[in-house]
C-alpha cells in the first residue's frame, strides 16, 4: 500500500519535475538535457511578448479578484438576510456559474458581448459629438475582467459563505443588544471573523483567473495572457523557454496556495 | 432603511453583475442555437430547428467525449481510491495534512503546463524511447486516446482523492475494529464496511471530475493533436476557425443537456444505490 502511494506521487510529480528540469538545460532542445543553464530565465524575462502576457495576466488577476472579493462578500452578507424564491434564485444562479464549462462560459460571452457592441457602437457613433473621435467597444482587457469577476464573485460568495453559517449568530446579537448600529456589528464583530474566508476567496479568485486559458481565449480579443502565450508558443513546439515560463508560473501559484492555507488555517484557530 | 432593503443592496451589484455576464449570455446562446449562419460567418437570426439537425455532423467530438470522459473518471477512481485509502486509514495523523496537501497542490496550478509535460513523455524521446531500449520498441503513444486518458487522470486525480479521503476520515476506526474482532477479513470488512461508507466521496468525486471533463479542451488539444478531440474542442473550431455561430451554439446547448441527463441519472442512481445499502445495513 505504502509502496503504491508512493507510486502516485511519483506520478504526480513527475511531470512537474520534467519541466523544472528542462527549463534548465542549455540547449535549444526540449526533449535533451544538454548542460545546466539558467539562460533560457533570462531569455524569458527578457522577452517583450512574455512580459507584456505577465504584465495583462496579473493585471486582469489583480482586478478582478478584487472585484470579486468585495462584490461576494457584500452578497454573502446580504444573502444572510434573504429567504424564499429570491434566494433560491440566486443560489441557482451560483451553482450554474461554478457549474457550466468554462468553455461555453467563454463562448457565451464571446457571442453576447460582440452582438451587444455591434448594437452600440453605430449607436455611439451616431451620438456622438461631431468631430469627435466617437470610441469603439471590442473585446480586451475589460471584457476578460468582466468575465473572469463573473466566475470568481461566484467561488467567493461560496467561501464566504460557508464561513458565515460557521459563525455563531450570538457575537453579532450581542452586539445588536448593545445598541451598535449594523454597520458598526459588521465592521467590529463580522468583518474581522470573515476576513480569513475573504482574503482566501481573494487569493484563489487570482489563481484562478491567472491560470485561466479558456475563457480568455474567447474573451481577451486581441489581448494576450500568459496561458495563451504559452499555449501559442507550445503550437509552435515547445522551447526550453516555455519551460522557463511553465516553472516560474508553477513556483508563483504554489507561494500564493500556500498563503492561502495558512491565512485559512490561522483563521479557524481564532 | 429597513433590514430588508440594505439586504438587498448588499446583493444587487453581484446579482446585477451574474446576470449580465451569465444569464444574459447563457440565454443568447440558445437564441443564437435557432439561427442560422451568415455567408460571411457569424449568424443571422430565424426560427429554425436546422442546427440541431446537422448536429451528427459531430457525433464523433460526442462520442469521444461520451466515452472518454466516463473512462478517465473510472481510471481516476481506480487510481485515487486506494491513495485516499491509505491517507485516511492508515496514515500516522502528524503526516496526514501534508501529504494530502501534496496530492491537492498540482491540481492548484496551471493545467496547461501540467498536461503538455506528458508530450515529452509521451512523446517520440520520452517513454517510447526508452521502451524501445527494453526491445518492446515502436509504440505510438502521444496523440492517442491513451494519452488522452492519461493527461484527463493526471489532471483530475486531485480532485477525486479529496472528497474520497473526506469520507473516508470521517468514518469511525472502531466500526473496522468490530468487524475484525467479530471475524470478517479485512477484504470483508473493506467490502461491507469500509466501501459502503465512502460512497458519499466517490459519488462527489467522480461527479466533480465528470463534470469538468464534459467541457475539456485543452487535455484532448494537447495530447490528442487532432485525432481524439471532445465536444470543448469541436466548438474551438467553430466558433474561432470558421466561425459558424448558429451551430456552434447549438452544440454547446447540447453539450449542456447531455451534461443535465447524465448528471440527473447519476444522482438518481446513487440515491438509489445509498438507499439499498441503509435497507441491508438495518437487516
Amino acid at each position: 500500500m505504502r509502496l503504491y502511494s508512493l507510486f502516485v506521487y511519483v506520478f504526480l510529480y513527475t511531470p512537474i519535475a520534467i519541466i523544472a528540469l528542462f527549463s534548465f538545460s542549455a540547449g535549444r532542445s526540449a526533449s535533451q538535457f544538454e548542460g545546466f543553464s539558467i539562460k533560457w530565465y533570462g531569455r524569458a524575462l527578457n522577452n517583450p511578448f512574455v512580459m507584456d502576457a505577465l504584465g495583462n495576466s496579473l493585471f486582469v488577476a489583480f482586478v478582478s479578484a478584487t472585484l470579486a472579493s468585495i462584490l461576494g462578500t457584500l452578497a454573502a452578507v446580504g444573502l444572510q438576510g434573504i429567504k424564499g424564491p429570491a434566494r433560491a434564485f440566486f443560489d441557482a444562479i451560483i451553482y450554474i456559474a461554478v457549474m457550466i464549462p468554462g468553455i461555453v462560459i467563454g463562448i457565451a460571452t464571446l457571442i453576447a458581448l460582440v452582438t451587444v457592441f455591434e448594437v452600440v457602437n453605430p449607436w455611439l457613433a451616431n451620438i456622438w459629438p461631431e468631430g469627435g473621435d466617437p470610441p469603439s467597444l471590442s473585446m480586451g482587457t475589460p471584457s476578460l475582467i468582466a468575465a473572469h469577476t463573473m466566475f470568481t464573485l461566484a467561488l467567493v460568495v461560496l467561501i464566504v459563505r460557508a464561513r458565515l453559517q460557521g459563525l455563531e449568530g450570538a457575537l453579532s446579537e450581542a452586539s445588536a443588544d448593545l445598541y451598535a448600529p449594523p454597520l458598526r456589528t459588521f465592521r467590529l464583530i463580522t468583518l474581522p471573523l470573515i476576513a480569513p474566508a475573504i482574503l482566501a476567496g481573494f487569493l484563489l479568485s487570482f489563481t484562478f483567473s491567472f491560470d485561466d486559458f479558456i475563457i480568455a481565449f474567447f474573451v481577451a480579443g486581441s489581448e494576450t495572457t500568459l496561458p495563451i502565450y504559452i499555449f501559442s508558443s507550445i503550437r509552435r513546439g515547445v522551447t526550453p523557454e516555455v519551460n522557463a515560463i511553465g516553472t516560474m508560473v508553477m513556483l508563483a501559484s504554489l507561494v500564493l496556495l500556500v498563503i492561502a492555507q495558512l491565512i485559512l488555517r490561522r483563521g479557524d484557530k481564532r | 432603511m429597513t433590514a430588508r432593503e440594505r439586504n438587498w443592496l448588499l446583493v444587487a451589484p453581484a446579482g446585477a453583475w451574474l446576470l449580465v455576464m451569465l444569464v444574459l449570455p447563457l440565454s443568447v446562446v440558445v437564441i443564437f442555437s435557432f439561427g442560422e449562419r451568415a455567408p460571411a460567418g457569424g449568424w443571422v437570426p430565424a426560427f429554425t430547428f436546422e442546427q440541431y439537425a446537422n448536429l451528427p455532423a459531430r457525433f464523433t467530438a460526442f462520442k469521444n467525449t461520451l466515452t472518454l470522459a466516463p473512462l478517465g473518471t473510472l481510471a481516476a477512481l481506480i487510481i485515487a481510491y486506494p491513495l485516499a485509502y491509505q491517507l485516511a486509514v492508515r496514515t500516522d495523523p502528524k503526516w496526514k495534512t501534508i501529504l494530502l496537501v501534496l496530492v491537492i497542490v498540482p491540481f492548484w496550478t496551471s493545467i496547461l503546463i501540467r498536461s503538455y509535460a506528458w508530450i515529452f513523455i509521451l512523446g517520440g524521446q520520452g517513454l517510447p524511447a526508452l521502451l524501445d531500449v527494453f526491445g518492446l520498441g515502436d509504440v505510438r503513444l502521444i496523440y492517442t486516446p491513451f494519452a488522452v486518458t492519461v493527461g484527463i487522470v493526471y489532471g483530475y486525480l486531485p480532485l477525486m482523492v479529496f472528497p474520497i479521503y473526506v469520507a473516508l476520515d470521517r468514518l469511525d476506526k472502531r466500526l473496522l475494529e468490530a468487524s475484525s474482532d467479530l471475524g470478517a477479513r479485512p477484504f470483508t470488512t473493506f467490502l461491507r464496511v469500509t466501501l459502503p461508507m465512502s460512497t458519499s466521496g466517490i459519488a462527489t468525486g467522480c461527479m466533480l471530475v465528470f463534470i469538468l471533463l464534459m467541457g475539456e479542451f485543452l487535455i484532448p488539444a494537447l495530447l490528442g493533436g487532432g485525432k481524439v478531440f471532445f465536444v470543448g474542442n469541436a466548438l474551438v473550431d467553430l466558433f474561432l476557425q470558421s466561425r459558424n455561430w448558429a451551430f456552434g451554439s447549438a452544440v454547446a446547448v447540447m453539450l449542456i443537456l447531455v451534461m443535465l441527463v447524465t448528471v440527473t441519472v447519476y444522482m438518481r442512481l446513487i440515491s438509489r444505490l445509498s438507499a439499498t445499502r441503509e435497507d441491508v445495513s438495518i437487516m
